[in-house]
């Protein structure tokens, strides 16, 4: 019930270590498809005796039309006030009792459950998500306090953070029509009007066995795992997906720079490019590339940002660039800074664009390229370290539409990226006509943070 | 996911290791301690040195732990921190720094190839051993530093912080944040921390812990090259005991935010007390368990008031906080605290049901496993032995102790150290 965002952009952005590092060397992944459309991804890791489950549903804040944004959120939060078999609360009772952490996340294109327990608990995360994947029971009363601890979650990761608050008005300027627009968590008018009737339409709609993706790793054998998974989940009925809308963001036509102004003490500074991702490049490598121009911006701290922006001119306090290739439709390459003392979000802008610029007409080196290929390969094995980040990869990859078997590949692709395919992309993508930008513009704390009284022995016991 | 529980579980939460944590322990030639577990399923290896030279040893410059921390990759022998970037970069290696109230510590993950090893390793050393501290660097990074801390204003979360511990330690030296203060870090001069690395990163302050795919006579020789370029030194004096607070105390401070964050507490429990496991389970069920507190369903799942809900022990070398916080719509402060301070109230005075006991001891017990599943888990665990000179098995006895735990030495634990009339609540939001 505790549920993480997977905010579009910097948030979730992990550079090196992109969701596709997944690698089935010493880990087959054993696959299957119910008759009732329900996919099954099981990868093995014996390191420990413990076993994570994700449910991931094909649906998040960008299947959501307008007036119910957020709405796979909400539904999210539902999603742990019980069913008829298990009332209010007992899901969350019984994974606790048996030792086992819980808890599920909203993104733009997912929503997932997951499980982590000791090995031999695995048919209890089985048992309870084939339960609430069609008997949920939504009530209104139940509704009505979840609404207000969604709204306590919007103050608290929104309302109350100016960069956070810059952020949702630079997507929802930067794109026009494309779903990416909406916050994941829903605009404020939007969640105080859900009704319980909107949260029934949208969880029989979307909460489907045919419209789901169950990921195992962990201690387990693949075969067993998926017998014991038809157990409980063949038996389920399937819906009628009907395939979204496109809506295929417009050609922007022409830089679009707003300001936000909210009580900061400092400045700060969101660049945003659209570009494809592997979803959508045509060909293929140019989310490669991306990738890599991504890397040679912002991967380690020997990365250009932080050498020439933060050391070298000692202009910037911090600098970032991020890009999600995963993304299920077209997202934007984002660059941002902070200012350093003396300096403004417009020396920044130049600068960011100079770095851009170089990039547009100097074949980055070999050196260059070969740090980030090393750092992929590394991050490749790290990543491995942790069962649940695995299940994330495989989870994701299927969810979005890539397809988890891309994960095999992702190194050998970066390894193939040459100086000259990221020159390349930086000129076709990281134009003028297509960049957004925006300016956190502070305004002071009025009410400034002085200490109030101090009452002593007046606690209210 | 989590909001308030992934950081804490690693120092804070404890189960046996699956097949039983083998951590092999002994000392270099200078006397350092080591501690060393082998995993070898992964081709690689972390290797963390901490050192008793936490924000606790600021004395009254705050911050100066954490900016020596941050400094020690940017210039080392014969490399500025370009160089020293890229040799960490162009091997895959992952490098970071940072400080708790009682720890600094320096962590390496690399793989194991050789090649790829030495390079990271070789770096890693120098840094440890032969950082620069020079002039440029410092100012540069005195600004990044004091940036931060100006950021940091703009979260009502951060003032209640500052304000909360502030209230609960007063002058002693977990009192202040570890990053620092504006006031105190802006008259750093570069060899205030040249100072302060002498003193403190010496070996005899230090502590190796090496997880990963490496056989014992390799972490021999690593531990013992890694330290040999440091001098013996001196340990630094004890943290002076914490005096408890005299009266209650609540301050309210404005604050632009439609939300307001509450946090009351006072100094609670620490590493090597005899309450600890109390404490700490008895904790699980008020308000540690995450999804199935007390706090968490009397403040959000029956009354919507807050996102998130929670308690919590840190425990330390002194007393660190025990401290329950919420963050509630700024109109519904009074309500919210209400029933905190009712929850809270009920739990000292009653104590838990049996049958809450016994949940919580089986959700401790029966998630063991997943507390050491993975070589970062373990690196942090086995850190937290070593630093705080937990006996090695330290991880193999807690559920025992756990499961030793009644609800009468709950009751009795929370009455003796937990008293209401010495909560300290700092409020941070709109409308005080």
């Amino acid at each position: 019930m505790n549920l993480e965002l997977m905010k579009p952009g910097l948030a979730a952005l992990m550079l090196l270590c992109p969701a596709l590092s997944a690698h089935a060397q010493d880990g087959k992944v054993h696959e299957q498809v119910f008759a009732n459309g329900l996919k099954i991804l099981v990868k093995e890791d014996h390191r420990a005796p413990v076993v994570v489950s994700q449910v991931w549903y094909k649906v998040g804040g960008s299947y959501e039309p307008g007036g119910i944004t957020g709405i796979s959120h909400m539904l999210e939060h539902m999603m742990f006030k019980g069913t008829q078999q298990y009332p209010a609360g007992e899901f969350s009772r019984i994974i606790a009792e048996n030792g086992g952490q819980e808890n599920a996340f909203t993104g733009n294109d997912y929503t997932a459950y997951f499980q982590t327990l000791e090995k031999s608990r695995l048919e209890i995360s089985f048992k309870l998500e084939a339960d609430r994947m069609r008997n949920l029971d939504l009530r209104a009363e139940e509704l009505e306090k979840e609404l207000q601890v969604v709204t306590e979650e919007r103050r608290m990761r929104t309302e109350d953070k100016p960069r956070a608050k810059m952020q949702e008005q630079f997507n929802a300027v930067a794109f026009a029509n494309s779903p990416y627009k909406n916050p994941v968590i829903g605009w404020p008018s939007d969640i105080a009007n859900y009704k319980v009737e909107d949260l029934q339409a949208w969880y029989r709609q979307w909460y489907a066995p045919n419209n789901a993706t169950l990921v195992v790793v962990g201690d387990v054998n693949g075969p067993q795992t998926i017998k014991l998974a038809e157990q409980y989940f063949a038996g389920l009925k399937p819906s009628e997906i009907k395939p979204i809308k496109p809506q295929a963001e417009i050609e922007q036509k022409g830089v679009r720079k707003i300001s936000v102004k909210a009580p900061a003490k400092l400045p700060y500074l969101m660049m945003g490019y659209k570009v494809p991702v592997l979803n959508s490049a045509k060909p293929e490598w140019e989310a490669y590339a991306l990738e890599v121009l991504a890397g040679i911006l912002d991967g380690g701290n020997g990365a250009r940002l932080t050498s020439r922006l933060i050391r070298g001119k000692e202009i910037a306090v911090s600098a970032g660039a991020a890009y999600d290739m995963t993304s299920r439709l077209p997202e934007m390459f984002l660059l941002e800074a902070t200012p350093a003392e003396g300096k403004s979000v417009f020396d920044l802008e130049y600068a960011l664009k100079d770095e851009v610029y170089q990039l547009q007409n100097e074949l980055v080196g070999k050196d260059e390229l070969q740090r980030i290929k090393a750092q992929v390969l590394a991050n490749d094995i790290y990543q491995k370290d942790s069962n649940f980040y695995q299940a994330m990869q495989i989870g994701l990859l299927e969810t979005v539409g890539i397809g988890w078997q891309k994960a095999d590949d992702y190194v050998q692709n970066i390894n193939r990226v040459t100086a000259e395919q990221v020159r390349e992309v930086a000129r076709k993508y990281l134009v003028e006509d297509t960049l957004t930008v925006a300016y956190l513009d502070p305004q002071p704390i009025t009410e400034t943070p002085k200490a109030g009284k101090t009452i002593g022995g007046r606690h209210a016991f | 996911m989590r909001f308030n529980l992934i950081g804490l579980c690693l120092l804070c939460l404890s189960q046996l290791g699956w097949a039983g944590v083998n951590i092999q322990h002994w000392q270099t030639t200078q006397g350092t301690r080591v501690y060393f577990v082998q995993t070898p399923s992964l081709p690689m290896v972390d290797i963390r040195v901490a050192f008793d030279a936490g924000s606790a040893r600021d004395g009254a410059q705050f911050g100066l732990a954490a900016l020596t921390s941050a400094m020690l990759d940017t210039g080392a022998g014969d490399w500025n921190a370009d160089e020293i970037a890229n040799r960490f970069d162009s091997v895959g290696a992952a490098y970071s720094a940072g400080v708790s109230e009682d720890m600094a510590w320096l962590s390496l993950r690399s793989l194991t190839d050789k090649a790829l090893f030495d390079t990271a390793f070789s770096t890693f050393q120098t840094l440890l051993t032969q950082p620069r501290f020079n002039e440029d660097d410092f100012q540069r990074e005195k600004g990044r530093t004091l940036a931060g801390l100006k950021h940091r204003e703009e979260s009502p979360g951060a003032l209640a912080s500052i304000a909360f511990n502030k209230a609960l330690y007063q002058d002693h030296p977990y009192a202040h944040p570890e990053e620092g203060m504006v006031e105190t870090v802006a008259g750093f001069e570069a060899d205030d921390l040249k100072a302060f690395y002498k003193k403190h990163y010496v070996s005899s302050n230090a502590i190796v812990v090496l997880v990963g795919d490496l056989e014992r006579q390799q972490a021999e020789q690593i531990a013992e090259k890694l330290i040999a370029g440091l001098p013996v030194g001196e340990k630094p004096a004890e943290i002076p005991p914490v005096a408890m607070p005299t009266q209650s105390g609540l301050q309210r401070i404005d604050f632009p935010s439609s939300q307001t964050h509450v946090l009351s507490g006072m100094p609670g429990t620490y590493r090597k007390d005899p309450d600890y496991f109390t404490l700490y389970v008895g904790n699980h069920i008020l308000g540690g368990g995450s999804l199935v507190s007390k706090l968490f369903d009397e403040v959000r799942e029956k009354r919507g008031l807050a996102y998130s809900a929670s308690s919590q022990f840190t425990p330390l070398y002194r007393e660190g906080p025990f401290i329950v916080s919420l963050q509630t719509r700024n109109d519904q402060t009074g309500q919210a605290i209400e029933v905190m301070n009712a929850t809270l109230n009920d739990f000292i005075k009653n104590g838990p049901t049996e049958a809450e006991l016994q949940a919580a001891k089986k959700n401790i017990t029966g998630g063991f496993a997943l507390r050491t599943d993975n070589n970062s888990k373990l690196t942090e665990y086995v850190t937290m032995i070593g630093f705080y000179q937990q006996p090695l098995d330290y991880l193999d006895q807690f559920p025992a102790k756990v499961e030793a735990v009644t609800v009468a030495d709950i009751k009795d634990a929370f009455q003796r150290r937990i008293r209401p009339e010495w909560l300290q609540t700092v409020t941070v939001g709109g409308g005080n």
